[in-house]
């Protein structure tokens, strides 16, 4: 073996710890930068991906009978007639909404392939496949619904998810043997030009309805867009903190190896070599721990990758090669880059500079520290560990940065999660503990058409006086729903009557009042958005010839409907019942005897009471939560890892001095309270910055998931910290710094006085 | 005859994988003694210094010092021992760059949990007695050799041990400087400290210790009195 290959070998061999950190340092890195890179990837184009990979419909045209055969100008493909219905189901479980159901023999084809999430296709005519998108669709699986109007009942057999969104449940054809219409589905060649297409499919039938894919799309966008600036932020984070670290650890590994470099070319070694040397020396541990990082970050990343296809119904996604290529290539780049830069620099010293680094007492530096140390009233090798950082600034602003970037992902992280948490809340402001359907009265509610077959009113006083009676309820209130239109606003809004007891709801108010009576309404900033209106103004409801004067007195954070809803006291809009109750229940109720026993006064009205929580966090909630934990809790094992690997140069650096403390008289724990403290100023100063930052990092993401979203946020969602929480953060970067320091710290305490001492 | 400070039985010490540094050695050491002991390099003189000061530990035999069994000692008691009851001096002073001379000198009394006023008041008396209180404010770097060794003394003898250990306090220095510390130590075995001084210098042994042992391949050689 050549000598250049030799001194690599026993550089890596000898240093044993060193080259573990920088092993582990960069396992670490890249796990984070895979998954942040691969946030980043998957946030930039989710939709896209998934219409790509499941050939989704540009034109889901409805005909009134099949239409003839034939080629269609600018169609590349297109899958059906499949027959078409509407379906109202009539079971506990789920929303009396009518269902679009389409007859469809298999989920694949040229066209909208449809993703099967779990369970199977439908194989007999009593089975149905139900839309992962319709509310509480998983608790349907396996279990029977029977739908209004339609003889028998149905077995979920299966979850699945469209892209195009072209139905809400599949039933076989056979199972729609008298279809109000047929669906069929078009591929464009020109996915641009929608209005043409559909004009050339006019050519072919009736067509009585056409979903263009841009407005699936835009809403798809919508409902994702509030979570890509989390995504970005936290992808940039993980990136930036891994090749800072990685740089960090690296440069103090080269600087460390200075009197090495110098013993080196004292022997004969050129620059050049010694440069090689110190380069390959990192770029050994460095390529062991990328190569697992990648492994880990690759293997990590499938979840939440299924998580995300789960999201967004496409096929499964692994990580973007690119991905994998790019943090391989830039990580180790960074190694070779800073190994190379700082070894180059200690190349060129003299030989007898070099040789005399850790010799020859450098300028002294932080001896007016030490001084002023000794005098504060801590122990002595409290106050001579205080002064340390001052004696070497340069490398204490490296653990100052570590620290700052430890805290500034956990205060981010934590302040994001309370975010999502309060957004998620506020997303679905009706969910309270026991929701109760009632039929909507004829005409009323929101789809007409499918209503017409519901039985008989439902008599409201008994519901309530049901609900009233029951044992536990806390208070309730019921809504009741109409469209209507808006002067000035192009299509229709959901009115929303409120009647009894709000107090309990989710709704969160971004600005304004709640409406206190009559004439009043709360609407979204969306409503406020599209009709240029603000607070004060009064807007005209029409409504089946009736017309209220409303005067907006609130902004409330609504998303439901594309934000198109005005939210009114049930005075308002006298003669409309209520088609939801909302109950709350006492604290310390047992939900489950609650139902029971409400269910059971309400039987003979016909309607059932359910559980009116879907499972708490969404999918997509328990996705990012589920990654803000992973990343932060790599990003502070990054962060302690650079504390430790500070700390660990600067105890082997003094060693002398710290056996000569040992001779003298200075106990293990002395020695530990000594190496500890060294940091404990570090950790503070790191603490005390990186929270501030991170706060700033989550004021500044937080605009951006809102404008994502199109709507503000409530206070609840900007109230993400607590002047106690920030302070624990604070706190922290010192728990980082002490935990990154105790290692080091036990070997300096441990190591024997007589061996410290020979030391050079 | 009075019981000994220092009592070494058949202490062995060898190192990780290389021959014996010391074989059953034995050796006592009466208060007020002050003893010089002699060897070729690599004869083992330091181990045996480190053992009695409880720096290292003893593969086999039994040190006692002034009635601890030092060879028993956990690190923390280890340390403890050493702050109260031994005084050491190198070859190399090993004092600490960044802390003045007195605060070098003040330290062991402050890692023993005395004041702050306490520590600087024996501290300052000792430089004193020791010619060195000019350069109390001063850094070690900017002292000779000889007046660095002075303050190790002074350090050495902050917290009054039983002990005194010198591995060759004059290995560094000038004849002259050389010349000095023998004599400090002269004196201060004349006030009654108990010295062991390791050297290679005859001349120093002579002046300075009533007794020589001579250590060879880890084994007292001879102990002369
Ligand atoms: N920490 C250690 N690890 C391994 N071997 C050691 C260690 N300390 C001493 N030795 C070995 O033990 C033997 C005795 O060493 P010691 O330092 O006691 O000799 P010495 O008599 O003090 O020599 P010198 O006069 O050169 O200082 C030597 O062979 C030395 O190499
Ligand atoms: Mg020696």
């Amino acid at each position: 073996m050549s000598a250049l290959g030799r001194v690599v070998r026993a550089g890596v061999r000898r240093k044993r710890v060193q080259t573990a950190v920088i092993g582990l340092a960069t396992m670490m890195a890249v796990t984070a930068s895979v998954l942040g890179g691969s946030l980043l990837v998957v946030s930039s184009a989710p939709f896209d991906e998934a219409f790509t990979a499941q050939r989704g419909a540009h034109v889901a045209a409805r005909f009134a009978a099949p239409p003839r055969a034939g080629a269609v100008a600018g169609v590349t493909d297109s899958a059906g007639p499949f027959p078409f219905g509407t379906a109202v189901p009539d079971s506990r479980g789920l929303e009396r909404a009518p269902l679009a159901l389409v007859g469809r023999a298999d989920p694949g084809g040229p066209v909208d392939e449809v993703a099967v999430l779990s369970g199977r296709w439908a194989a007999a005519v009593d089975e149905v496949v139900l839309s992962a998108d319709v509310p509480f669709a998983e608790r349907l699986l396996d279990q029977e619904i029977r739908l209004v109007d339609r003889p028998g009942a149905f077995t979920v057999v299966g979850l699945a998810r469209s892209v195009s969104r072209t139905a809400d449940a599949w039933v076989l054809p056979a199972a729609l043997p008298a279809p109000t219409g047929y669906q069929v589905l078009y591929r464009l060649a020109e996915p641009d030009r929608v209005d043409d297409a559909v004009a050339a499919i006019r050519g072919v039938g009736e067509v009585v309805g056409a979903q263009s894919w841009l407005v699936v799309k835009e809403e798809a966008v919508r409902e994702t867009a509030v979570y890509v600036p989390f995504l970005v932020a936290f992808g940039l984070l993980g990136l930036v903190m891994s090749v800072l670290i990685v740089g960090n650890v690296v440069a103090g590994a080269v600087s460390a190896g200075t009197r090495r470099i110098g013993v080196l070319k004292a022997l004969g070694f050129t620059p050049a070599q010694v440069v090689r040397a110190h380069v390959a020396q990192a770029l050994v541990p460095a390529a062991v721990g990328t190569a697992v990082g990648v492994l880990a970050g690759n293997l990590l990343a499938v979840p939440v990758l299924a998580e995300t296809t789960e999201v967004y119904g496409t096929g499964a996604l692994g990580v973007d090669p690119v991905v994998d290529l790019l943090v391989v290539v830039g990580v180790l780049g960074v190694v070779a880059l800073t190994a190379w830069a700082g070894a180059a620099r200690a190349g060129r010293l003299r030989t007898v500079e070099a040789l005399a680094v850790g010799r020859t007492p450098r300028p002294r530096r932080g001896r007016t520290a030490t001084r002023v140390a000794a005098r504060l009233p801590v122990p002595v090798p409290v106050a001579l560990g205080l002064a340390r950082p001052f004696a070497r600034p340069v490398r204490a602003l490296g653990l100052v940065a570590a620290v700052v970037f430890g805290t500034t992902a956990v205060t981010f992280a934590v302040g994001l999660g309370t975010s999502l948490g309060a957004v998620q809340t506020a997303r679905e402001p009706d969910a309270t503990d026991v929701v109760i359907g009632v039929r909507a009265p004829e005409g009323d509610p929101i789809p007409t058409g499918a209503t017409a077959a519901l039985r008989p009113d439902t008599d409201r006083a008994a519901v309530t006086a049901a609900i009233d009676a029951q044992a536990g309820t806390a208070g309730y209130y019921g809504i009741a729903r109409r469209r209507a239109a808006v002067a000035g606003m192009s299509g229709s809004v959901v009115a929303l009557a409120f009647s009894g007891d709000t107090s309990r709801s989710n709704y969160q108010l971004i600005s304004g009042t709640w409406f206190r009576g009559a004439g009043e309404a709360v609407v979204p900033t969306t409503f406020l958005t599209a009709t240029a209106t603000s607070i004060g103004d009064t807007v005209t409801l029409e409504d089946g010839g009736r017309s209220v004067r409303l005067k907006i007195v609130g902004e409330v954070f609504d998303t439901r409907n594309d934000g198109k809803q005005v939210l009114v006291d049930a005075a308002s809009l006298p003669g409309l019942r209520p088609t939801m109750y909302h109950i709350s229940v006492r604290e310390g109720t047992d939900l489950p005897a609650y139902l029971a026993g409400l269910s059971a006064a309400l039987r003979p009205l016909g309607v059932e009471p359910r559980e009116g929580r879907d499972g708490g966090f969404s999918d997509m909630l328990a996705l990012i939560a589920g990654l803000t934990a992973l990343l932060t809790l790599l990003l502070v094992a990054v962060a302690g890892l650079g504390v430790l690997n500070t700390v660990l140069l600067d105890t082997r650096e003094r060693v002398r001095d710290l056996g000569v403390h040992k001779a003298v008289g200075m106990t293990p724990g002395q020695t530990t309270a000594l190496v500890v403290a060294s940091v404990a100023v570090t950790g503070v100063v790191g603490g005390v910055l990186g929270v501030p930052a991170g706060v700033a990092l989550h004021s500044a993401v937080l605009p951006l998931m809102a404008e994502g979203a199109g709507t503000a946020l409530p206070a609840s969602a900007h109230a993400a910290y607590h002047p106690v929480g920030l302070v624990l953060f604070a706190l922290g970067g010192l728990v980082i710094a002490v935990l990154g320091a105790l290692p080091p710290a036990g070997w300096a305490a441990r190591t024997r006085t007589a061996t410290a001492l020979r030391a050079e | 005859m009075t019981t000994p400070v220092i009592e070494l039985r058949d202490v062995s010490r060898r190192y990780d994988g290389g021959p014996p540094a010391l074989k059953d050695a034995s050796l006592t050491v009466a208060p007020g003694e002050a003893v010089a002991v002699l060897g070729p390099s690599g004869s083992g003189k330091s181990t045996l210094l480190n053992l009695i000061a409880g720096l290292d530990r003893p593969d086999s035999g039994t040190v006692t010092v002034a009635g601890t069994r030092v060879d028993r000692l956990g690190e923390a008691a280890a340390a403890r021992y050493r702050r109260d009851s031994v005084g050491m001096v190198f070859q190399f002073f090993n004092l600490l760059d960044d802390l003045t001379v007195a605060d070098n000198v003040a330290l062991p009394a402050l890692l023993a949990g005395r004041s702050r006023a306490e520590a600087r008041r024996r501290g300052a008396e000792l430089l004193g007695a020791l010619g060195v209180e000019r350069h109390a404010d001063a850094y070690p770097g900017r002292l000779s050799g000889g007046e660095r060794q002075r303050v190790a003394v002074a350090r050495a003898l902050v917290n009054r041990p039983a002990l005194l250990l010198a591995d060759e306090p004059t290995g560094a220095l000038d004849s002259a400087a050389g010349e000095e510390v023998g004599k400090l130590l002269t004196e201060l075995n004349a006030d009654g400290q108990t010295i062991v001084l390791v050297t290679h210098d005859l001349d120093l042994a002579r002046s300075c210790t009533g007794r020589t042992i001579r250590i060879a391949d880890g084994r007292v050689a001879e102990d002369g009195r």
